[in-house]
């Protein structure tokens, strides 16, 4: 944490209400997202109790899993999600722009655009917490290796039809979710966080409900109260007012309330089928809707402030003006989406249980070049985010004192003006370090010459966007009495050393991965199936 | 070196006191242990597991009950893979062992599961003492300890732990095995969850190591556990060597640091008890009589870290955001002496640390004003 943040936490914790740590907003936030609030059942992998999903915060679908133990409920929930969030992708895979794309041609291995399909908008998940976001990787992996009835008439268990689709899908974004700066699948705590401080630690952050009772306490309370009581007030029965964002559930709610009904249901269940007439099943078939009725008033209740929860955090970050450079990570986004789009559509197998070697860097390194451009970017849109890279040394702002005309050496001669900045800040600028200014969007680089008297006066060398003329071109230049801020750090990204092809993999890393082998569904076992 | 037994006794009676009359001692855990080891500063919960008092009902009686609590589906999930793993005479559990940890020892095609039932935690603990010195008499042969029970000395008062199982190898060195419900997802775990049974574990080690210490042979306890899960989404075992060196040396420092329970016995005034009968504003009092060292991370590791959060919030402590940010701000360790300093109503401008929460102030006004 930076100083300056932890100033902000400061006069949240003394003001009572949560302090702005971004004046704009640094995340896309499509127009339609798709909310959708999981509940998971405790001490299973991969066994849903259910969820709240959907576009329409006052209509959203609840499905739930009476028994989440018996894995025909469990298919019945996930091919109900599936046809909710399937239909969602699809939207925004059928509106189409073109692009251009550079490609290594097969044959010549030279560079070549090529035109492709871009997708004009890309679908957009939004999940309350990070455990949020882990379990749309875990539910993707727990469905991208099932196999259907059609595609292997032999499986055990067949899935139905849409759900391995959907692993694939949930996998995509789950991965997707890893790439900093990326808005495909949004965790509601962690958006929060980055655009507010509040007078918690950042452990306490990840409560949704006491994040936003700090950021926009009821009339008359202090976000300290408001977060307690979100946190730890309870009703006579012993329950949570505000039941934890999930997925996992609250023990006292599973030890009162919820193992009781599923109880209930169990021996519903049970008696129906032991039922000898029609007139005897009629009835006790009642007895088990009954008994459904109340485990899915039981989810809902649960699941239910959550997801208002979730689009009052909406409501407020939409107040926020959205930050210039999120549109250019959103088109990456957008070309994630379509890429995996293709993907599916050209009948290429689910992702693999573990990536290939070179498959692996690749990705590492895209992390890390984005974290890197992140960084900038955010610097970049936000003053108040420049601010800390200011006090941290690593950029510097002030005023252009005096411009002294200088040239290069060697045959033809170009613009090499000294300007001098006065700055407060205090820079850690080495023997003709580089510092970079933005200029009409592109950066313009300059190279530090040295103190003048005083360290509050800098001298730069600028280097570059002056036009090819004798003379710089009007406006690259910056005058006297400019305000102007430059950055240590760069502004763009320069991608990293190209990787081998997999089949190219040295033998220090495992050789080339081999044929692609489809990959079997996970064996079933006795408890699935009760 | 044992203390004079006089002393022992006396520090046996005064904890008792402590607990209060008629209360019974509640166990240190491994997990507790651990937990402890975290966070070895802090006196209130050196002394409070030390006397054996129960957190919970204490923080209840406070007003503050901790928010702990297992969902019976994880119990009852939880204990239906272990007795899996255990079962038929932990067949399984020992293939894992052999594979995972000693591939060159003979496969174990049977093994001695000594009976290990005893009355009282002491009893129970000489009983598996003794089946670990029966084992190394018995060379060549795998012996499984199923629940055995060790003792570890904490902070000058025994603390009894229960590992899930202990193996003998047959060539006389002995493993930890922790056996855990969260799933193992195509061969990896959630680290958080793994670290925590790793810290466990190494309570375990350390345990081992003593009655190790005590045997002539001085068998070798094996510094890498093994850690038992249920295979991606079934509840079929799978294991996975954890080395746990860092966590047994960390712990093993910790536990040393932890300062002496009889000290912070004696700086209590006399009378002081914790026992939840007593009325809320006498067991405060009581409470506060012991200084503690609360950080957010407590939340997740103290039954009570709500009432030590409300005091810490209370006299303005900048910890209660956290560790690091303490580090940041020099001397100052109160939300308002750090904002009047921030302000230039207090503090002297030539500490750096002050300096640069000015001009960090100063960055914060101007942007946040450039904006509105």
């Amino acid at each position: 944490m930076s100083l300056i943040s932890t100033l902000a936490r400061l006069e949240a914790v003394s003001t009572g209400r949560a302090q702005p740590a971004a004046t704009v907003r640094h995340r896309r936030l499509s127009e339609r997202p798709l909310v959708f609030v999981p509940l998971t059942t405790a001490g299973e992998a991969g066994a849903p109790l259910g969820a709240l999903v959907g576009t329409d915060r006052d209509a959203p679908h609840l499905l739930v899993v009476p028994q989440p133990r018996d894995r025909d409920l469990r298919f019945t929930f996930l091919s109900e999600l599936a046809d909710v969030v399937l239909p969602y992708i699809d939207a925004h895979a059928e509106d189409v722009e073109a692009a251009e794309r550079t490609d290594t041609d097969p044959e010549t291995g030279k560079r070549v655009k090529v035109e492709v399909e871009l997708c004009a908008d890309a679908p957009q998940l939004i999940v309350p917490s990070r455990a949020g976001v882990e379990y749309v990787r875990l539910l993707g992996r727990s469905m991208r290796f099932r196999r259907t009835a059609e595609q292997d008439p032999e499986a055990p268990y067949p899935a139905p039809p849409r759900v391995p689709l959907l692993g694939r899908w949930l996998t995509h974004f789950g991965e997707r979710a890893r790439v900093p700066g990326s808005s495909l699948l949004l965790a509601m705590t962690d958006v929060l966080s980055r655009h507010w401080a509040t007078g918690q630690s950042t452990l306490e952050d990840q409560h949704l409900g006491a994040l936003l009772a700090w950021i926009a306490p009821p009339e008359g309370e202090t976000g300290a109260e408001a977060a307690v009581r979100a946190e730890l007030a309870r009703d006579r029965d012993g329950q949570l007012l505000c039941p934890p964002a999930g997925p996992a559930t609250d023990p006292a709610f599973d030890n009162k309330l919820l193992a009781p009904a599923i109880e209930r249901y169990d021996r519903a269940r049970t008696a129906l089928a032991a039922s000898e007439d029609g007139l005897e099943a009629d009835d006790r078939l009642g007895g088990l809707t009954a008994a459904e009725r109340e485990i899915r008033a039981l989810v809902a209740s649960r699941t239910r402030p959550t997801w208002d929860a979730v689009w009052r955090g909406l409501d407020l970050l939409r107040e926020l003006p959205e930050a210039g450079r999120v549109e250019e990570r959103w088109t990456r986004d957008r070309w994630s989406f379509t890429g995996h789009r293709d993907r599916v559509v050209a009948g290429e197998p689910p992702q693999p249980r573990r990536d290939d070697a070179v498959t692996a860097a690749n990705k590492l390194a895209a992390r890390e070049r984005e974290q890197a451009r992140l960084e900038a970017q955010e610097a970049l849109d936000d003053p108040l985010v420049m601010a800390g890279r200011r006090l941290a040394g690593e950029a510097f702002a002030g005023e252009v004192t005096d411009v002294v005309m200088a040239y290069s050496e060697g045959k033809r001669p170009s613009p090499r003006p000294l300007v001098t900045v006065r700055t407060d800040d205090r820079p850690h600028l080495g023997e003709r370090a580089k510092v970079f200014r933005s200029l009409g969007g592109k950066p313009q680089s300059a190279e530090f010459v040295g103190h003048e008297g005083d360290s509050s006066l800098v001298v730069l060398r600028v280097l570059d966007k002056m036009g090819r003329g004798k003379e710089p071109e009007e406006g690259s230049v910056p005058q006297k009495g400019d305000l102007v801020c430059f950055t240590l750090f760069e502004h763009e990204q320069r991608g990293g050393a190209k990787l081998p092809d997999p089949e190219q993999t040295p033998w220090t890393h495992g050789g080339p991965p081999g044929e692609q082998v489809s990959e079997p569904a996970d064996a079933p076992t006795q408890e699935d199936v009760l | 070196m044992p203390l004079p037994r006089t002393r022992g006794t006396a520090l046996r009676h005064r904890l008792a006191e402590l607990r209060g009359p008629d209360v019974p001692a509640k166990a240190l855990d491994a997990r507790a242990l651990a937990a402890l080891a975290a966070n070895p500063g802090c006196r209130r919960r050196a002394i409070l597991d030390g006397a054996g008092v129960n957190k919970t009902a204490l923080a209840s009686a406070l007003g503050s009950p901790s928010a702990f609590g297992q969902s019976q589906f994880a119990l009852t999930r939880g204990n239906a893979f272990e007795a899996k793993v255990k079962a038929d005479g932990g067949a399984e559990l020992l293939r894992l062992v052999h594979e995972k940890l000693d591939r060159a020892a003979e496969p174990p095609a049977h093994a001695r599961v000594p009976e290990l039932t005893a009355t009282g935690p002491e009893g129970r603990t000489a009983r598996t003492a003794l089946a670990l010195r029966e084992a190394i008499e018995a060379p060549g042969e795998w012996t499984l300890l199923d629940h055995p029970m060790l003792a570890l000395d904490v902070a000058g008062s025994p603390a009894f732990l229960e590992p899930d199982a202990v193996v003998v190898h047959p060539d006389g060195s002995w493993t930890v095995v922790e056996i855990k419900s969260f799933p193992m997802l195509d061969g990896s775990a959630d680290p958080a969850k793994v670290g925590a049974a790793a810290r466990q574990a190494a309570v375990y080690v350390l345990a081992l190591e003593a009655v190790a210490a005590r045997l002539e042979s001085t068998p070798r306890v094996r510094d890498r556990v093994l850690l038992v899960c249920p295979k991606d989404f079934s509840n079929l075992p799978t294991a996975s060597a954890v080395d746990v060196r860092k966590q047994r040396a960390v712990t093993a420092r910790q536990l040393e640091r932890l300062t002496r329970i009889e000290e912070i016995a004696d700086t209590l005034p006399a009378g002081t008890c914790f026992s939840p009968e007593l009325p809320a504003a006498e067991l405060t009092a009581a409470v506060e009589s012991v200084p503690a060292t609360y950080a957010p991370e407590c939340l997740s590791a103290c039954e009570l870290a709500f009432h030590c959060r409300a005091r810490s919030l209370e006299s303005g402590a900048v910890t209660s955001l956290g560790r690091s940010v303490r580090a940041e701000l020099g001397g100052l360790t109160t939300v308002e002496d750090v904002l009047s300093a921030a302000r230039g109503e207090s503090g002297d401008p030539d500490d750096p640390a002050v300096a640069a929460l000015r001009r960090a102030a100063q960055l914060r006004a101007e942007a946040v004003a450039g904006c509105r």
